[in-house]
């Protein structure tokens, strides 16, 4: 029996519509082409300003509530030319330099203990999750009860901050060192401490950097909130005094330059990772 | 006898209770031998170069290495791991030396001995490369190399060559082949790949599924293997060989699944 060409079966379907659609913006979890990757970064960062200077512009805004785009710059050319704005700059960025320095300094080697050997994960772990969730700003009163109005109390804020985080993250980036490797090691003859200092270290590194990069974020806000209580110098000082005085030009030009400091660091530490761990990064 | 593995037994403490592993395992091996232990997966073949690694301890019975027992991991046992464990931020050199570093071995010397392992598994030209500029191949080799740097008396491989593709795996166990014959190694292998291990073995001990237990010894008798794996695959005792095994892991897995079935009804 021959097939019959009219029967239902051989007439050609159309296939149904297929459940993805080809899509350029909607790629999900892949790269984007770069230019329009370039377009868009430059969209989100021109759309606010824009909006800004038409709103002072052709808004009827208060300057005292919004000053425009070009009263901020002259504000920030002012406090540029008087050497405040370093000044300030200085104050803050030591400040941080210092605390969150100490704090790393500490919080590699007890986070790195802690990762490797669970025994120390139990001695510190129930303290660090613990001290972790109270807030470092809740500390000041004690710190200048403790340490005075000087430097002193703003470094502790700083390091008692980001310390526990920076130890708990560390030891967290432990957990992804393959258990043979560490194993192959033993097999070459490596003791406890060859493997921790020359495998567990170089494979966590990349972790540790990232680490870094994140709680920085963390010190930078600390040392602004430690300045808006007491300071003589300092951008969160600049921005409590210009608040008192009305002056809304320089509190965005401190709010600006502490982001673009932030931002500065940031892209630093992703740098320093993408020089010192080559073998880490994606091909 | 160099190696000797004697009356071992493993038992892990699970949640779900005590898992029994290993019963029993009695085996040695010779100095220049190349001895594979076949098994179908989970039936403890890597737990038992583990317990002759050093990296765990037999809960019965015990590992001897020319007469000592064997307490912990150590460098006279080279080992290759099934999944890859070089070091990804080292070059391949690097890798290769890093046994000898350990060791304190002069810098010199340390780079000489790794150059040679090098050449001797074929890679001198890939000495700067880092681990993941290399195919899976590759990788595998520099582990060897790795493992022979430090001259162990034993070595130690645990499904190296698993993870390749067909052809790939099959130019390891011609070059695995060479490598022992040239270097006059004893290796201690273990694989499910029944083809594998009649290719590449003078002896084989068959493991039976859960609880693993040595079922068979069998000594291969083969021609001349290095006229390649096609030439040997094709001989009729090759054949034979690797029929019986399949069938015997066959039956202990069939046997070992009545078991669990009757347990769990
Ligand atoms: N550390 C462990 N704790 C509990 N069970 C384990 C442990 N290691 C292996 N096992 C169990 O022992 C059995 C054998 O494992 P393994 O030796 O890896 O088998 P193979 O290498 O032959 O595939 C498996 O059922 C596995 O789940
Ligand atoms: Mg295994």
């Amino acid at each position: 029996m021959t097939p019959d060409p009219t029967s239902p079966q051989m007439t050609p379907r159309r296939l149904p519509k297929p459940s993805l659609q080809p899509s350029v913006f909607w790629r999900l979890a892949e790269d984007i082409p770069a230019p329009l990757y370039r377009r868009l970064m430059l969209v989100s960062v021109l759309v606010p300003l824009v909006a800004w200077w038409l709103l002072t512009t052709f808004g009827q805004v208060d300057a005292k509530f919004l000053p425009s785009p070009g009263q901020v710059a002259t504000a920030a050319l002012r406090l540029g030319q008087s050497g405040e704005l370093w000044q300030d700059t200085w104050a803050s960025l030591q400040r941080v330099g210092i605390g969150f320095g100490l704090s790393v300094l500490v919080a590699v080697p007890v986070g790195v203990l802690m990762g490797c050997f669970q025994s120390l994960r139990a001695l510190g772990e129930p303290l660090f999750g613990l001290m972790r969730y109270m807030p470092a700003p809740a500390f000041i009163p004690l710190l200048i009860l403790y340490l005075g109005i000087d430097e002193a109390p703003k470094i502790a804020l700083i390091f008692i901050g980001t310390f526990f985080y920076n130890a708990l993250m560390v030891m967290d980036t432990v957990k992804f060192v393959p258990k043979e490797l560490i194993e192959a090691t033993y097999m070459l003859g490596g003791n406890r401490i060859n493997t921790v200092l020359k495998v567990v270290c170089p494979h966590i590194l990349p972790g540790i950097l990232d680490t870094c990069r994140i709680n920085l974020a963390g010190a930078w806000q600390l040392v602004i909130v430690a300045e808006l209580v007491a300071a003589t110098e300092g951008l969160g000082r600049r921005i409590s005094l210009a608040g008192r005085f009305l002056r809304t030009d320089e509190i965005f030009v401190g709010l600006i330059v502490i982001g673009l400091i932030g931002l500065g660091l940031d892209l630093f530490f992703q740098y320093l990772v993408r020089v010192t761990c080559r073998w880490a990064q994606p091909e | 006898m160099f190696l000797q593995v004697r009356e071992l037994t493993k038992v892990f403490s699970t949640r779900h209770g005590p898992l029994l592993v290993l019963e029993n395992i009695n085996l040695s091996v010779a100095q220049g031998e190349f001895v594979c232990a076949v098994g179908a997966s989970g039936s403890g073949k890597s737990t038992l170069l583990r317990q002759i690694a050093g990296l765990d301890q037999p809960t019965r019975g015990g590992v001897w290495i020319d007469g000592q027992r064997v307490t912990g991991p150590g460098a006279d046992r080279g080992m290759v791991f099934q999944h890859y464990t070089l070091y990804p931020w080292m070059t391949v050199q690097q890798n290769v030396e890093f046994g000898l570093k350990l060791q304190g071995v002069p810098k010199r010397e340390r780079r000489e001995r790794a150059r040679y392992y090098l050449q001797m598994v074929g890679l001198s030209h890939f000495t700067q490369a880092l681990p993941r500029q290399l195919s899976g191949g590759m990788k595998q080799r520099v582990a060897i190399a790795r493992a022979l740097a430090t001259e162990p008396r034993l070595l130690l491989l645990d499904e190296p060559f698993g993870a390749l593709d067909l052809h790939t795996r099959e130019m390891m166990h011609e070059f695995m082949l060479d490598l022992w014959q040239r270097m006059g190694l004893t290796v201690f292998m273990i694989t499910h790949d029944v083809e594998e291990a009649v290719f590449l073995s003078t002896r084989i001990f068959a493991l039976s599924a859960r609880p693993g237990r040595i079922v068979r010894e069998i000594t291969v008798n083969l021609p001349d293997r290095s006229q390649g794996v096609m030439a040997t695959k094709r001989h009729p005792r090759f054949h034979d060989y690797r029929d019986e095994l399949v069938m015997l892991l066959r039956q202990t897995g069939q046997a070992a699944q009545r078991r669990a079935m009757a347990m769990a009804a």
